[in-house]
């Protein structure tokens, strides 16, 4: 893959608040002292009276998001996903989730990725969190252009979402000129019939890369990608459930409540079968390179090839 | 203030205390203690300063309220009741399977802005409101009462450094200083005295009030409005269970609603008082 493009979907994240800042003019950003980081300072570049530090004080910030959406604006609130739905959780349900207010959670430096910060850094329980929200719309884009068009989903819907972003440079396997991002609508990127490998994110493209070298052997993997986690497609899962009959997810998150649990919730109830989950499992992670990092903790191509290996024999 | 002005929101506020005490009575729980410390606070902004209309709850240049304090939704509710946002009668269903009416504030009521009641969350929404009216060149002002147990909550002072910081001098924040929480004396169980030192320390204008006397909060209410550049904290001496003598300053009325005979005694005591004042 060394002539494809690479990049991180926090800076689309940024780049798309910037361009999207122009059309929505109801558009404003908050930040807790970390702009440079979640790209949010890009924005602030263009529309700095549209933008306000909140400095280090992510609780105040999402309260202060709901009184701009309830007063009919449409705040952004961005800070890394541990501080976002970890140390904020309680507001985010209590001042953002329950009045069901339009505030856009955009939280970056999600996972394991986040690398040589390390574990206080490396937030693998957001999606679960998040997911026991009533109402809360969670969104995990894969690549820039499904990032940069998730920006714009969120926007348009009214309600709140929580969006996950990355640090780490992640391939660009969408072609801006035909991808369609549709809310709630997982997407088949490879066709297969005796296994489907269910992936979000950053492991969207792993898995694309997994099928590949399962199809060299003769086994049919078809790739489903769920950008967005809640609401999550549910005829899409029951459908590689009917037709292939296994199931492996993958994410970059804790295999506790995230898009496994998730899938598994879908196929227990309306078509059970086997499922195997790739996440991090009950651990907390360490420093280190994120491409190390990701190897280590079996969040890549390899491990996904080896546990479907394993799983149809 | 005018004595007849005065009288009149006297009366209010006794009728308010009368559905507070019904709410929580049928209720058969709830928080009577604070909700009657606040009684004269909120009809002074509902009956006599705040921009609002039961007839159009949802105007978007009207002056916005949040409970900050949101277990004393009972005062929130009677007053907006008694300011025809939905029927007296709806006070008796309140916290009931069904009803309208949530055991903290919701903003699917009318006339309630923002759910709240989970402690120092409500004034940084405040703060939220009243940015958005500033850059937006609206005139409202925005409202919040906290507990004085309830400033011991971090968040509050995060959100005190942002209204600061961004001087919102469009945003009156209450500390209703009753001086008890749920363990007992708030100087006993986690003091936040001084009160108006912590907050002029952040920045903020202080106004002291009397929160059972019209003068003292039309006072103070009134000098908030000429305050430019800061926002203003009015921190108001206030006595938990105000108007039913049995529950003043008791910490035991914090969360327990009376039984038949205490609530017969209080509506008889309060309509007692209602009848000095109508003379």
């Amino acid at each position: 893959m060394a002539d494809v493009i690479k990049k991180a979907t926090r800076e689309s994240y940024g780049e798309a608040l910037a361009e999207f800042g122009e059309k929505y003019d109801n558009l404003y950003v908050f930040d807790a002292d970390l702009a440079a980081a979640t790209k949010t300072g890009i924005f602030k570049k263009k529309f700095p009276e549209r933008f306000f530090d909140c400095g280090i004080a992510e609780a105040d910030m999402m309260g202060v998001a709901a009184g701009m959406a309830a007063t009919g604006k449409i705040p952004f609130a961005s800070t890394f996903a541990m501080f976002a739905a970890g140390r904020a959780y309680e507001i985010v349900r209590n001042s953002i989730g329950y009045p069901h207010l339009n505030v856009k959670i955009g939280a970056t430096h999600a996972g394991i990725s986040v690398g040589e910060d390390g574990a206080t850094h490396q937030c693998n329980e957001d999606i679960a969190l998040m997911r026991t929200i009533p109402g809360m719309t969670i969104i995990n884009p894969a690549d820039d252009v499904e990032a940069k068009a998730a920006v714009e989903a969120a926007i348009l819907h009214d309600g709140p979402v929580y969006m996950r972003f990355g640090r780490l440079a992640a391939p660009v396997f969408n072609d801006k000129s035909t991808y369609k991002f549709e809310l709630g609508k997982g997407i088949e990127l490879v066709a297969g019939s005796d296994i489907a490998i269910v992936a979000t994110g950053l492991m969207v493209s792993e898995a694309i890369e997994a099928a590949k070298t399962l199809s060299v052997d003769g086994i049919s993997a078809r790739v489903i990608n769920i950008h967005t986690i809640k609401p999550i497609d549910k005829d899409i899962i029951v459908k590689a459930a009917k037709e292939t009959g296994k199931i492996v997810t993958v994410e970059e998150h804790s295999v506790i409540g995230g898009l496994g649990s998730a899938v598994c919730d879908v196929v227990s109830e309306f078509c059970p079968v086997p499922v195997k989950k790739i996440g991090v499992n009950d651990e907390f992670g360490h420093s280190g390179p994120a491409v190390d990092l990701l190897k280590e903790f079996g969040l890549c191509s390899d491990n996904i090839v080896k546990t479907v290996k394993e799983f149809i024999k | 203030m005018d004595a007849n002005l005065k009288k009149q929101l006297e009366i209010q506020a006794c009728k308010i205390r009368m559905g507070i005490l019904t709410g929580v009575y049928y209720a058969k729980s709830g928080h009577p203690g604070g909700s009657l410390s606040i009684a004269d606070t909120l009809t002074y902004l509902y009956f006599n300063k705040m921009n609002v209309d039961p007839e159009d709850p949802d105007n978007q240049d009207r002056d916005r309220f949040v409970l900050s304090k949101g277990h004393t939704a009972p005062a929130l509710y009677s007053t907006l009741a008694n300011k025809g946002f939905f029927s007296l009668e709806e006070l008796k269903s309140l916290r009931h399977i069904g009803a309208l009416l949530q055991g903290h504030p919701c903003i699917h009521i009318p006339g309630v802005d923002m759910s709240s009641g989970s402690l120092g969350q409500g004034i940084s929404v405040a703060a939220g409101m009243a940015l958005s009216g500033k850059i937006s060149n609206k005139s409202y002002k925005v409202y919040t009462v906290l507990g004085d147990g309830e400033i011991e909550e971090g968040q509050v002072w995060e959100a005190a450094m942002f209204a600061a910081h961004y001087k919102l001098d469009n945003l009156v924040a209450v500390v209703d200083n009753n001086g008890l929480q749920i363990d007992g004396a708030i100087k006993d169980v986690m003091s936040p005295y001084s009160i108006t030192d912590k907050f002029k320390a952040f920045g903020w204008y202080v106004i002291d009030a009397d929160a059972h006397d019209f003068d003292s909060l039309d006072a103070a209410f009134t000098e908030a409005d000429t305050v430019k550049d800061k926002p203003v904290v009015i921190v108001q001496k206030s006595v938990k269970g105000k108007g039913v003598s049995f529950m003043e300053n008791q910490v035991s009325w914090h969360g327990t609603a009376p039984n038949a005979q205490q609530y017969a005694d209080a509506m008889s005591e309060l309509e007692s008082t209602l009848k000095g004042l109508e003379g």
